[in-house]
């Protein structure tokens, strides 16, 4: 007999929506079971589609997805759902970050954008078990495209947080220009040793570790967070194969080290 | 056992066999090519052997039994969500060994990568038996010798026509009531494989990584189109994307499906939001051609590619897949002289 059917889509309620900025929004989803920062859902509309979704916070009985309102399934979602409202999801999938593996050490963990979500439930989880050692660079397009402000208010008090926009009206008083601009000023105390996170745009990744290895990072103690179009999440469309990776469950977090060999 | 059949006493054994099982086999359909007065050889449900194609290799393969072209897979109906229902019927699929080689790949993708099985896909093949269909001689672009897909064991029974007697080996025990009292005598039948072919293929064993950005690959960006028709005729092509709808007569009701998808045409990469992988057609081929011969095996093993020759001889641009294949082997080394 097959087995069980993973494509079902589970039926999910609503229980919170914080809305970022008009286009970006956390839906907090009733969702009880195994799940690591890192790892995708895909939210599941009948008879609209399917999108993955990172997993944004991690609670008892639910998961947060932050989703931006930027194709046909965020737009019906963004449209059509609130609070209480149910829907679907299917997932787990993807390996996620082992946050175990960054409690010891210096680590600088560089995001941008929407790319907050993968790396928001590591920062929380160092805030409490290295955050001494803990260096974020979060970088935005614009003053008001920051999202998890109030998630930033409190790690600023336990952790060594740079945010910065790329661009802000005049009179901004905040950090202006690229991640990349940041990443040498970070104090580190042991370069060769120290671990680093990049997640974001492609081309925002790519500088940021040109930007590290310039400073003597090893490669070996970089990570990244990929993304694709994923039908399925479970290694059988084939859309998101990049020679011979998956990247829904050989990923999205792969090693620098491992990645750079991948060609698209 | 092996079995010596009349023709008629071969129609005999379907029928019997017919009793329980679905008979899918390559057909001639005349008239029904994808050009004006040509024919195509596909699969579709037969009950006599007048009615299977055995001569030519089919143009598209048997997999849309396992993988339709487009299959339902849940429907919606406003909240409740129905699996789709399966024809239970077990059915017995004629093809070639090429091909039976072909379903170990598709077995490896939607049964042995990654944690979670494919349900819909497992449900079919549980229902599918497999008959070897012998090869007299190599076919036109195929290259299953240098592949080493040309010979197989694995099958329920082999059929053989040679000078209007049928003969095969019967493997499968629950088989052997459709034969015994149907046949003619008892031999040791020994299914045909097919000998040399014109046809050839060096792969490389390893790649340098500059071949993913070599200039090679230009020359497939000025001559394919993208039509995806070498994906959608491969045995061992396996992707799909997924599809929504809803009734246009009543809204709240619609299904999902999934349907084939091809790595060689517009939109298989491209994200909500516009982000697309792999615009030129010359990337693509490269990505094809290297899961084929290179990053499939690295994963499992084993190549991809069974060498059946069905891509190249359906290409509108006259591309080989085979000599594309040599290209990149010709390439590899020249790059490791350098």
């Amino acid at each position: 007999m097959a087995g069980k059917n993973e494509y079902t889509p589970v039926s999910s309620k609503i229980q919170k929506i914080i809305r970022h900025v008009p286009g970006e929004w956390t839906f907090r989803f009733t969702y009880v079971g195994p799940v690591k920062p890192g790892q995708f859902f895909e939210v599941s509309i009948p008879k609209v589609g399917e999108a993955p979704i990172s997993v944004s916070g991690i609670g008892e009985d639910f998961v947060d997805l932050t989703i931006r309102k930027v194709g046909k399934v965020t737009d019906y979602l963004f449209d059509n759902y609130d609070e209480g409202d149910s829907l679907f999801i299917r997932g787990p999938y993807g390996n996620g970050f082992d946050v175990e593996d960054f409690e010891k050490g210096e680590i600088i963990i560089v995001a941008g954008g929407t790319a907050v979500s993968p790396i928001r439930g590591v920062v929380q989880h160092l805030c409490r078990a290295n955050p001494a050692d803990t260096h974020l660079i979060a970088g935005f397009k614009s003053p008001d495209e920051i999202l998890f402000k109030a998630d930033f208010a409190e790690w600023e008090k336990l952790i060594d947080v740079t945010m910065t926009v790329d661009g802000a009206p005049e009179g901004y008083e905040g950090r202006v220009g690229l991640v990349t601009q940041y990443i040498p000023e970070i104090p580190i105390r042991d370069i060769s040793a120290c671990k680093a996170i990049v997640v974001g745009p492609p081309p925002m990744i790519r500088f940021s570790i040109i930007e590290l290895v310039k400073r003597g990072f090893n490669e070996e103690n970089v990570w990244i967070s990929d993304s694709r179009k994923m039908c399925c999440g479970m290694g059988k469309c084939g859309h998101c194969r990049i020679g011979g990776k998956y990247v829904c469950i050989d990923g999205p977090v792969f090693r620098y080290t491992e990645h750079r060999a991948l060609i698209d | 056992m092996g079995y010596v059949l009349s023709t008629e006493g071969f129609d005999r054994t379907l029928a019997k066999l017919g009793e329980r099982y679905r008979i899918f086999a390559p057909v001639l359909k005349a008239g029904e090519g994808r050009f004006k007065d040509t024919d195509v050889i596909r699969y579709d449900y037969v009950r006599s052997l007048e009615e299977m194609e055995l001569e030519t290799r089919s143009d598209y393969s048997f997999k849309e039994i396992l993988l339709p072209i487009s299959e339902t897979l849940f429907f919606f109906t406003e909240d409740q969500i129905r699996e789709a229902n399966l024809d239970e019927t077990p059915v017995l699929v004629f093809l070639r060994s090429c091909d039976i080689h072909a379903v170990r790949r598709l077995d490896q993708m939607y049964m042995g990568n990654g944690a979670n099985d494919d349900y819909f896909y497992e449900r079919r093949k549980e229902l599918v038996k497999f008959v070897l269909i012998g090869c007299p001689a190599s076919c036109e672009n195929g290259f299953c010798r240098d592949m080493g897909t040309d010979r197989t064991e694995d099958y329920a029974f082999s059929l053989d026509v040679k000078d209007g007697k049928v003969y095969c080996d019967v493997r499968d025990p629950e088989l052997e009531d459709a034969f015994r009292p149907c046949a003619e005598g008892t031999e040791d039948v020994v299914p045909q494989s097919p000998g040399e072919s014109d046809c050839h293929v060096e792969r490389p064993e390893e790649v340098p990584l500059s071949i993913f950005t070599d200039a090679m690959w230009d020359e497939y960006t000025k001559r394919c189109i993208n039509c995806g028709r070498c994906n959608f005729v491969c045995p061992t092509c396996t992707c799909f994307t997924m599809q929504d709808l809803f009734y246009t007569d009543n809204g709240l009701v619609g299904e999902r499906r999934r349907v084939n998808a091809s790595c060689m045409v517009d939109g298989y990469t491209t994200v909500a939001g516009g982000l697309e992988h792999r615009k030129k057609n010359g990337e693509r081929m490269r990505f094809k051609v290297l899961h084929k011969v290179y990053d499939f095996r690295k994963r499992f093993g084993y190549d991809m590619c069974v060498g059946c020759g069905r891509c190249d001889s359906v290409c509108p641009e006259y591309i080989s897949f085979a000599n594309c294949i040599n290209k990149l082997n010709a390439r590899v080394k020249e790059l490791e002289v350098e």
